[in-house]
């Protein structure tokens, strides 16, 4: 589809959508978004340059095929889970790490529940984009 | 008659006035003679809802609402552009002769 208004309107609107996906992402756990959203929200910034551009340019834009990055997002989230078996508890017990913390300061806190939420968002993400690449070159 | 309660009005006629909106849209959808009646109409839904969320996290007072406002106004073309590209293949396959194609 050759539209001019379309090609500059998503050159634009990609780089908006993949910087928002990765806001969703950051932001969830405590207040509304997360992996699953923000991963739908990444892919659809691919899909409307696979609808601009074709899905050819959408492939190389990716650089991985969709297939390895949900295959790879699987593999952190199931790391996240077991992360816990090593701290002595239940499977997918959330750990947490306080980097700087005092005695009335919580200091940095990073926690296994962030590295699921990205292996979610690259499941999500890398799926839908293979349905819909599928769909696109098979039409 | 206080500010707050003045605000509060605005948003209550304006609630009113999407909902209308939405309701005439669903009409267009309904009767709309040719498939870009119902495109449109679906394109002019789209940005009542975006006001509507606009609308909602002022009246409920959740900023969470700005966020699906601001993902339905980001993605609410994709189905105008999807349905839009429908129809172009729709004509190409009118005008082809070839008749085993239009019967897919």
């Amino acid at each position: 589809m050759n539209s001019i208004i379309l090609l500059a309107g998503t050159r634009l609107l990609v780089a908006l959508l993949l910087v928002f996906s990765i806001f969703m992402l950051l932001r969830g756990h405590n207040t509304p978004g997360g992996g699953f959203i923000g991963g739908l929200i990444g892919a659809t910034g691919f899909v409307v340059y696979a609808i601009a551009c074709g899905t050819e340019q959408a492939r190389l834009a990716l650089r991985v095929p969709p297939e390895n990055v949900a295959m790879v997002g699987l593999g952190i989230a199931l790391f996240a889970g077991v992360m816990a078996i090593f701290f002595g508890d239940a499977f997918f017990t959330g750990q947490w790490l306080f980097i700087g913390a005092t005695e009335d300061d919580k200091g940095l806190p990073l926690s296994s529940v962030l590295v699921f939420d990205i292996g979610v968002y690259m499941v999500v993400m890398g799926s839908i984009l293979t349905l819909t690449f599928a769909l696109e070159e098979g039409v | 008659m206080t500010p707050t309660e003045f605000l509060y009005l605005a948003v209550d006629g304006a609630f009113v006035m999407v909902m209308v909106s939405i309701a005439l849209g669903f009409y267009r959808i309904a009767v709309g003679p040719t498939l870009a009646d119902r495109v449109v109409a679906l394109d002019m839904m789209t940005v009542s809802i975006v006001a509507f969320c606009g609308l909602y996290a002022i009246f409920a007072g959740v900023e969470a609402f700005l966020d699906v406002a601001i993902v339905v106004a980001l993605i609410g073309f994709l189905a105008t552009v999807a349905l839009a590209r429908f129809a172009e293949r729709m004509m190409l396959l009118r005008r082809t002769p070839n008749p085993k194609e239009g019967t897919e």
